[in-house]
């Protein structure tokens, strides 16, 4: 019984939504390029990516919010290399998500050795921040209000991407480009544009979520550290029907999931540390393969696109 | 009528042959520009590379050893995208492969040399067909994206064999977490004295040649290349998709699992969970750098095989770090990719004709 | 006579090339206020490329536009629709999840206008809607809406955004003879209004009905431009296809053995509580066209019959051979002596990245002269395809080469080939000269009727009245699923086979 409450307690939540936050993001970033049609299978190396920058960035200026900014910067490069690939040059989209994946697993690893040269080097990071008032109150106080500032920067952006897919004109517009570009083509919608746009967006939030990585989780950047997180945010997606809501809903679960195999460790429960960390990806499978055939991708998803005129 | 052939080896699969040899050009290139930033002289290093990899018989030895595996998950990642699966789960696969081929090798007491590495190989193959038949049928089945499974099963594995070698398979006096040696009559004969290079580099010479085969002169591949294609069309001609995506698959892993198996008992004669540096990624980038066809893998990999052996050369005697070697293959790949979708685009503008019913 | 009205839209010297291929040629093309001005043509005449360059979703190579006398240049549907100029094309642009009334305004907000009044958008449609008679519920979703009535949508997506020019790309295609008589309607009533209407078809009977003026386009040149009244539907064929309208004679049949058989299948799944049950049958060397609207089961009928989709029950009866239609299998199928011509030729008909030779040898990659042990027999391909290659005029005769060069016409000439040299019990063909020209056309009814000679089954899809009539021996309607009526070509009724199409029943003859 001891070992529920511990177990179970305000703060495993706490950690679950913390550990939640670069899936939030990521998938976030996804919900958006999938909603105009352009699957990113690269979202890992985007956040691996992001991760980088963020600490080169932090590390170059001293301060946190640049190293974010880095991070932002390069995942959303990547996507626009993404973005030019799959919609101008009309390679496969997953043929160049998994190209930029290789390219950038090699290149963070090669210039993270370059740069730090194998020193575990610290840089400027996230503390947590206490919202004041929020925080004092009993349970609500250490779930909520006492997270790093990135964290409500994200959730700020999931409310706020909710209202704009699906109650302003701009996400009107992106869903019927994923959903039939030729018609919001002939309807006098920009089609690249918005394909470009979302894409990017997908890219710079990829980029933020691996900040979150190396700035607020770890504060250090590790060889290949976004473990698979981006594969996940793919999932997330889906679970959550390419809506904000949902997907950040999805992307909750998996993260307690992560956090309570963190949790049975620490509390050295009998369980081996491999098995609780093997969770987070057992999870995403089965769940990944509940949902397959329940749910309904926009229509014209990963397929390439081709203005008429040339 | 046998002109035709003379013909096609001198169309599109020689341009198709060019596209990647250039893109290695490029990526040479632009990687001179960070070793240049490092005060070095790109052309030393590069020689020092091709020396480190080709230089004499212990080096071409090193260069044939790291190639080795990468033949294995090129052909497997090959084939299955081939045949229209995007599947990623060659890590996985090849991960279970070192499984069962180590279980063989340790458990199998008393068995004479030939059968038990036959044993321990066969294993291997079955162990990693069988991983990656897993996510065959359910796509066959249910139609589930095998991006997804086979990346998850990945990590699955990895963290299964993690905790089996941390566990119930660790050699207990050992210093690291690993397995026990295999022993003697399960490791792999070695080609060249002094070096690693071991009989697995045949084996999979032996089914780079069989692949080829496979693809271009049976109805399995003609089949595999239908439905990788086009599974609707193929479906009305009469092919079993669901059948084709499961042979794929499970020959698929199978070839991974070899990388597996043929790395443990020929160079680390023990099962670790560390004992793969990403075989089953790099197995993607030498699928993608070779086209997806067999000779592009042999290419691919060799060059792939020849860069680390060189590389760790070239840092030892210029200082260049040995790590350029991932940025001229992320590089190589990067520009690949690119040039193919130049290739194909300028291909469409020409044939815009099609898109027109003009008149005949 | 001097030209009394002035032109307001004026299409001058435009030429659109892609590639070697010269879409149209010095194309001139005016247009009067209030009038409906047809464009007549074949397949790959010029007519839709002429108007996508007006819509904007092409740039003319050569060639200028006159609005009212000036000179306007139209980059994007975007300009199009801000000088008043819309366009129904013949696959809708809409999208099937959003309802009639978010497709409507679809893009028609200005920029900076984050949100749309969802009530005010559905005020001013039903405005529109109901000045022209184009009813519809806003709130409806797309893909629940009946085609015809999807049109309506469309036409009011338009006229929404203020279009005074009206642009119908061969809206006729899928609307039954009364549907059409509707359209008719309404098109009356919007130039009543002043609205300009670009009328394209290639049905001569709707343009001589319709039109006031119809320019005439051949192979991407302008033929002329003539008043409905003064030119007769001879005459309008003659300039069309440069002779006369070339109807493949039939050689007469006596009345033979069934050979082949549906019993009570069961195929429709367009959400209906009912099963529908079709049964009919085929007698040697005899051709039953099925006449109906796109998207009322014939697909359905055709992949149960071939066993890409097989039905839920019944049974499909092929030369004696009885099988269990819930079990057919496309392999099957083609052992039992079957051939299918598919609608949609480039995704269930070729692998457009084989070459020909592959394409040809598709359906027999096991035990056949092709395949000895599983190892493929190169030799006997390429011989295989070079012979069916000539026989069947495919252009280039390059068996090397990949399907997706080729021309629709020469493609779907690869299927007749792959299919029909076997000497096939049952064939299946599906709108089969769809979106090919005048030449590919005749080649493949001559295929068909030969094969009708040669005592093949041929069921024959058609939503062409006239080419229905010309080639079937018999005719059969289909609507939702299931057999409303048949008619005899000889002496058939085309308002009482539009009524069938529409779902009012018949006795079976």
């Amino acid at each position: 019984m001891d070992i529920i409450v511990q177990l179970f307690g305000v703060s495993l939540f706490a950690a679950g939504i913390r550990l939640s936050i670069p899936i939030i993001a990521a998938a976030i970033g996804e919900v958006f390029a999938e909603r105009a049609g352009i699957l990113n299978i690269g979202i890992e190396g985007m956040m691996l990516t992001g991760a980088f920058g963020a600490v080169i960035a932090s590390y170059l200026s001293g301060n946190p919010w640049i190293g974010v900014l880095g991070g932002i910067f390069l995942g959303g490069l990547l996507g626009l290399i993404h973005a030019f690939a799959s919609i101008h040059l009309r390679i496969s989209q997953i043929v160049s998500g998994i190209a930029i994946n290789i390219f950038a697993l090699g290149a963070t690893t090669t210039l993270a050795r370059l740069i730090f040269n194998e020193q575990r080097v610290q840089v400027a990071a996230f503390k947590p921040l206490a919202v004041p008032v929020c925080s004092d109150i009993p349970i609500i106080g250490p779930l909520f209000c006492q997270h790093a500032a990135l964290v409500y920067l994200v959730i700020l952006i999931v409310i706020i991407t909710n209202l704009v897919l699906f109650r302003t004109t701009l996400g009107l517009s992106i869903r019927s480009v994923g959903e039939n570009p030729k018609a919001a083509e002939s309807a006098g919608i920009n089609v690249m544009l918005i394909k470009y746009a979302c894409t990017v967006f997908g890219g710079m939030m990829a980029g933020l979520a691996g900040s979150f990585l190396s700035l607020v989780q770890l504060n250090l950047f590790v060889d290949n550290m976004s473990a698979g997180k981006g594969w996940i945010a793919l999932t997330a997606v889906v679970f959550g029907r390419w809506g904000p809501i949902g997907t950040a809903l999805g992307s909750l679960l998996f993260g307690m999931v992560e956090a309570i195999g963190l949790r049975v460790q620490a509390l050295g429960l009998p369980i081996p540390h491999e098995l609780l960390l093997m969770l987070p990806y057992l999870a995403t499978f089965f769940v990944f393969i509940g949902l397959v055939g329940r749910t309904r991708p926009p229509a014209s998803l990963a397929k390439p696109y081709k203005r008429e005129s040339l | 009528m046998n002109n035709w052939r003379d013909r096609t080896l001198k169309s599109m699969k020689f341009q198709g042959m060019l596209l990647p040899v250039l893109s290695l050009l490029l990526a040479l290139a632009v990687s001179a520009i960070p070793i240049m930033l490092a005060g070095k002289n790109p052309l030393l290093a590069y020689y020092e590379m091709l020396l480190g990899s080709v230089g004499g018989q212990i080096r071409i030895g090193v260069s044939l050893t790291k190639a080795t595996p990468l033949l294995f998950t090129g052909l497997s990642v090959a084939l299955a995208f081939r045949s229209g699966l995007f599947s990623i789960g060659a890590e996985g696969q090849l991960y279970m492969g070192a499984l069962g081929g180590t279980m063989a090798a340790l458990y199998l007491p008393g068995l004479p040399k030939p059968l038990l590495i036959t044993a321990s190989i066969l294993a291997g193959f079955v162990f990693g067909a069988i991983w990656g038949l897993i996510p065959g049928y359910l796509k066959a089945r249910h139609n589930t994206n095998e991006i997804i499974t086979t990346i998850m099963l990945n990590y699955i594995a990895f963290w299964f064999i993690s905790f089996l070698v941390h566990g119930p398979l660790r050699e207990p006096s050992a210093m690291f977490s690993y397995t026990y040696e295999v022993p003697d009559a399960a490791k792999l004969p070695i080609l060249i004295k002094g070096t690693q290079l071991h009989a697995g580099f045949l084996l999979a010479l032996a089914l780079v040649f069989l692949t080829y085969v496979l693809i271009k002169h049976t109805s399995l591949g003609f089949q595999l290349r239908s439905v990788g294609s086009n599974p609707e069309a193929s479906h009305y001609a009469g092919m079993n998709i669901s059948r084709n995506i499961l042979v794929t698959m499970a020959l698929s892993g199978g070839l991974a699992g070899l990388a597996g198996v043929t790395e443990i008992i020929g160079v680390q004669y023990r099962l670790s969970d560390f004992f793969s540096p990403g075989f089953g990624y790099d197995g993607i980038a030498v699928a993608l750098l070779g086209a997806n066809t067999p000779g592009g893998v042999l290419f691919a990999s060799l060059f792939f095989g020849m860069l680390r052996a060189g590389a760790s050369v070239m840092q030892r005697r210029i200082g260049v770090p040995s790590y350029t070697a991932l940025i001229i293959q992320g590089l190589a790949v990067f520009f690949v990719v690119i040039g193919f979708g130049i290739r194909m685009l300028r291909a469409e503008k020409q044939s815009k004709i099609t898109v027109m019913e003009g008149p005949q | 006579m001097a030209k009394q009205v002035q032109s307001m839209l004026e299409m001058k010297d435009i030429v659109k090339r892609f590639g070697s291929v010269i879409a149209d040629d010095h194309v001139n093309f005016d247009l009067r206020k209030g009038e409906i001005h047809a464009l007549l043509g074949e397949n790959g005449a010029g007519k839709t490329t002429l108007m996508n360059i007006l819509y904007g979703l092409y740039k003319p190579d050569e060639g200028n536009i006159f609005l009212n006398g000036d000179t306007i240049n139209i980059n994007s549907p975007h300009d199009a629709l801000s000088y008043g100029i819309g366009m129904v094309h013949q696959n809708f642009m809409l999208i099937d999840v959003f309802t009639a009334a978010e497709n409507v305004a679809l893009g028609s907000w200005k920029p900076g206008e984050l949100s749309m009044d969802p009530k005010a958008v559905e005020r001013a449609i039903l405005q529109v809607a109901q000045k022209y008679k184009l009813e519809f519920d806003p709130a409806a979703l797309i893909e629940d809406l009946p085609v015809g009535v999807q049109q309506r949508v469309e036409i009011v997506k338009a006229l929404y955004r203020g279009a005074r020019i009206l642009i119908l790309d061969e809206p006729t295609a899928v609307l039954t003879p009364q549907e059409t008589e509707d359209l008719f309607r309404c098109m009356r009533e919007l130039t009543a209004d002043q609205v300009s209407i670009v009328f394209i078809s290639h049905k001569l009977e709707e343009v001589k009905e319709i039109s006031d003026r119809v320019t005439v386009l051949r192979n991407g040149r302008e033929v002329g431009t003539f008043d409905t009244q003064s030119i007769s539907e001879r005459e309008m064929a003659l300039k069309m296809i440069g002779r006369n309208l070339d109807t493949t004679p039939k050689p007469p049949r006596e009345t033979q053995a069934r050979n082949f058989e549906v019993e009570n299948l069961v195929v429709w799944n367009g959400g209906d509580q009912n099963t529908r049950r079709i049964s009919f049958e085929i007698e040697k060397g005899e051709i039953l066209g099925v006449a109906g609207i796109d998207g009322n089961g014939q697909l359905e009928l055709a992949n149960a019959i071939t066993g890409i989709h097989p039905a839920k029950q019944g049974k499909i009866i092929i030369d004696g051979r009885s099988i269990n239609a819930s079990q057919q299998t496309p392999f099957d199928f083609t052992r039992f002596g079957g051939a299918y011509i598919p609608q949609d030729r480039k995704n269930t008909g070729l692998v457009l990245d084989f070459n020909v030779a592959e394409n040809l040898m598709l359906k027999q990659f096991t035990r056949s002269e092709m395949v000895k042990k599983g190892f493929l027999q190169h030799k006997v391909i390429w011989e295989n395809a070079a012979r069916l290659v000539k026989d069947y005029d495919v252009r280039p005769p390059n068996p090397e080469l990949e399907l997706g060069k080729f021309s629709g016409g020469n493609q779907q000439k690869v299927i007749l080939a792959r299919e029909l040299h076997q000497e096939p019990v049952v064939i299946v063909a599906c709108y089969p000269t769809r979106g090919l020209d005048v030449g590919a056309t005749e080649f493949v009814c001559k295929q068909l009727i030969y094969q009708r000679s040669r005592g093949a089954c041929i069921l024959f899809f058609s939503n062409e009245l006239e080419e229905l009539i010309n080639i079937s021996d018999r005719i059969i309607v289909m609507h939702r699923g299931e057999i409303t009526g048949s008619a005899d070509p000889e002496n058939v009724n085309v308002e009482s086979l539009g009524l069938m199409m529409m779902g009012k029943k018949e006795g079976i003859a």
